[in-house]
């Protein structure tokens, strides 16, 4: 270990800069074993001993992932120079900081000689897919139990239920929460700091507490996976909102088609009251919170705030008019706060680790306004057209391309990006051009998607942009109520054009038709969910109208998809007769002898694709 | 169990720590396999009951094997995490039964890597 930290002042191993222009960087290990050892801690102390010197300005101090270095924990890595240090504990601190930092020499007892590396295999933290997530949220997962409470206290579980009942008062959290710039992650984005407080101002007794977790977007599994892995995480975010709030009951309205996370649920809350986490007079401070389960019958309609609250009392999942709130007059006409699964973990970490932390993370500045910002991370289930696909968790402000060119490591078999829809069905389509668009709130609400709660479908150019809107538009039929018409005649109607569309039965007028029918029903709609129903549909016509002009003006589907305005056939340079196409037909439309060019009977054809999907030579061409 | 007080949060984090630490509580080698909805789907029950089947057959005590959450790489499952005392954990994807029982063999009794069937060592980056 010859370097010390002034031979490479402001450079880390890897060259790269150390940001911010601190001279030493220090990460300490939060992997599973450094972090039971103490490396949170240690981080504290070093955080106060740099402070007490008054080198906050040279010496940045931050968390990592496990990057291989292990040995006896808790391990740092200094940079420059990459000295890892192993064993440390706060009592080190001092003498450490007086060592390396002030002295410009390691602490030689606890440096730490890394064996010889041996092998290929690469570190997680520098794989694709794992390289540019930032896990907040998710910042157990992989690791605890789910199922043991015990694992999630090691976690410094319920830490931020015991600081915020001990050393907080209501409003003090509350506070905390507006300065976080926590926005609602369930679709909206609104603060959850100041949803809080106008609960809390509300008048009206008792308050409830209740928890979105009827995730219903096609492709979307964020509040799945975050219950699965870290259950406990979703409850202390609910009581610390019950204690800033004034409430003593919590619901979890989750659906039924969830049974993993509703059992893991079910455990967690039976673990919490059997240690007195919920019940009465938690943590002695005169606390009383319950927490109980509804069970969703899986209606899309009823993510929508009062539409749930109406099922939970029994009614049918209609929402109404919102120009009463629910946060005033919520579930059986109380004052109510409604929070996304992953909204409520985000609690806990923002309560033990401040606000200001919080808002380092993220774009825009929310010191003067919660809404001038996104800060922290955003969880997506990144789907579809993409080589990786899985739940990713990253800072907001990254860009759609990291996203689906970094992490999703791009498109497969070769083919090329044509869009990503974010937001699910009330979400839009992004194109290529838009791919450098850093992802939060605010931008994806200017291109005319948004959020959503974090569905990511990645298309590329064999998906019809045409077809696609029809997809969304036929799903939210069925999970429309009913209830008022600009919804449920509105979105047949569209229906019905983009089929025309679809059928090559449509004109130039139909276009006009259905963007003018997409606005009425957006504007007109009384719920969230019609008015952003036609989102699909408007967006594409935004981004890809020359695709609608296609079908309808030369009867044509760019992408190959809409039956009836494709044939089938095959390439008689590229067919080698295999027979393998003509063996799996299920019309028997296609013939030839073995090993000579076949052909497709186009009358016979019902355009499946089969025989595309199987040539092995790509022999099969779409018109 | 009675009520918990604020200071019982750090004994139970102690005592609990020294249970999951590999050379601690959790023996030589902790075997974690990712046990989501999406893990399940592809297979992971059967990839622990191996597991388990394995350790046991092996009449060895210093394994142990448990469960977690999703690790968010869903196209890649099943999943298992391997850490050898010492040793970084160790991320094996796309498994199966014959794949697990060699990486029993090889990593967990023997202490080598399985580089083929590895995904990567070490953990993720958290904010």
């Amino acid at each position: 270990m010859s370097a010390t930290p002034h031979d490479t002042v402001g450079r880390d191993t890897t060259g790269d800069a150390i940001p911010g222009g601190y001279r030493i960087h220090m990460m300490l290990c939060a992997g599973t074993d450094c972090a039971g050892r103490g490396s949170y801690r240690v981080k504290e102390a070093l955080e106060r001993e740099i402070t007490r010197h008054g080198l906050s300005h040279e010496v940045a101090i931050g968390m990592s992932g496990c990057r291989g270095h292990c040995g006896q924990g808790p391990v740092m890595v200094v940079n420059p120079g990459e000295i890892v240090y192993q064993g440390l504990s706060e009592h080190d601190v001092p003498r450490l900081v007086q060592e390396h930092v002030l002295q410009g020499r390691p602490l030689q007892e606890r440096v730490h000689t890394l064996p010889p590396q041996t092998g290929t295999v690469p570190l997680i933290s520098e794989i694709g897919f794992f390289g540019k997530q930032r896990l907040l949220v998710l910042r157990n997962r992989g690791i605890i139990d789910p199922e043991v409470i015990d694992d999630y206290i090691v976690r410094d579980g319920y830490r931020a239920l015991s600081t915020a009942l001990s050393t907080m008062t209501p409003e003090e959290v509350i506070q905390e929460l507006i300065a976080s710039g926590l926005r609602g992650r369930g679709g909206g984005g609104f603060p959850t700091g100041i949803k809080w407080k106008t609960c809390r101002e509300a008048p009206g007794h008792p308050k409830y507490i209740v928890c979105n977790a009827d995730e219903g977007d096609p492709g979307a599994y964020m509040d799945r996976t975050i219950i699965e892995c870290d259950p406990h995480a979703v409850l202390e975010g609910m009581a610390i909102a019950g204690y800033a709030i004034g409430a003593r009951k919590g619901y979890v309205y989750i659906r039924n088609e969830y049974p993993l996370a509703r059992e893991c649920l079910e455990k967690a809350i039976a673990d919490a009251r059997e240690y007195g986490l919920l019940g009465e007079n938690i943590f002695d401070r005169g606390f009383d919170f319950e927490v109980s389960i509804h069970r969703g019958a899986g209606a899309f309609v009823c993510g929508e705030s009062s539409a749930l609250m109406a099922s939970m009392e029994g009614r049918p999942g209609e929402p109404r008019a919102k120009y009463i709130h629910t946060v005033e007059h919520g579930l059986w006409d109380r004052p109510t706060n409604l929070n996304n699964v992953e909204t409520y973990a985000n609690v806990p970490p923002i309560i033990l680790r401040g606000a200001q932390w919080f808002t380092s993370i993220g774009t825009g500045d929310v010191s003067e306004n919660p809404w001038g910002g996104s800060k922290g991370t955003k969880v997506f289930s990144l789907v579809g057209k993409v080589h990786n696909t899985g739940l990713v968790e990253v800072p907001m402000g990254i860009t759609l391309r990291e996203i689906v060119f970094d992490i999703g490591g791009g498109i497969p078999k070769g083919k090329k990006f044509k869009a990503v829809q974010t937001g699910g069905p009330s979400g839009g389509v992004i194109p290529e051009e838009l791919l450098d668009l850093p992802v939060d709130f605010d931008q994806l609400t200017r291109v005319g998607s948004m959020m959503g709660s974090g569905g990511m479908i990645v298309m590329d150019e064999t998906d019809c942009m045409v077809d696609i809107a029809r997809y969304f538009i036929d799903f939210l039929i069925g999970e429309s109520c009913g209830k008022c018409l600009p919804c449920r005649e509105g979105l047949t109607q569209i229906s019905t054009l983009l089929n025309d569309i679809c059928n090559g039965e449509a004109d130039e007028h139909t276009i006009t038709l259905l963007e003018e029918l997409s606005n009425t029903v957006k504007e007109c709609s009384l719920c969230a969910l019609g008015g952003s129903a036609p989102n699909p549909v408007l967006s594409t016509l935004r981004y890809f109208r020359d695709e609608y002009e296609a079908h309808v003006r030369e009867k044509r589907c760019p992408a190959g998809v809409c039956k009836a305005l494709i044939t089938y056939s095959i390439d008689p340079a590229r067919c080698t007769g295999c027979t393998l196409c003509a063996r799996n037909c299920p019309q028997d439309a296609i013939s030839g002898e073995n090993k000579k060019p076949h052909s497709i009977a186009v009358d016979l054809c019902i355009k499946c694709g089969i025989c595309r999907d199987v040539c092995p030579h790509d022999a099969v061409i779409v018109h | 169990m009675p009520k918990l007080k604020i200071e019982d949060l750090e004994t139970i984090a102690a005592r609990r720590t020294k249970a999951m630490t590999v050379g601690q509580g959790a023996g030589r080698v902790k075997i974690t396999v990712h046990l989501g909805t999406c893990g399940i789907s592809a297979g992971a029950q059967r990839i622990k009951a191996e597991v388990m089947r394995l350790v046991q057959d092996a009449g060895i005590s210093d394994v142990t094997v448990t469960s977690t959450g999703c690790a968010g790489y869903c196209s890649r499952e099943p999943m298992i995490t391997v850490q050898v005392m010492g040793q970084a954990p160790v991320k094996y994807v796309d498994l199966d039964e014959k794949k697990a029982g060699l990486i029993f063999d090889r990593h967990v009794l023997e202490g080598s890597i399985v580089e083929e069937y590895a995904l990567g060592i070490g953990s993720e980056h958290t904010a």
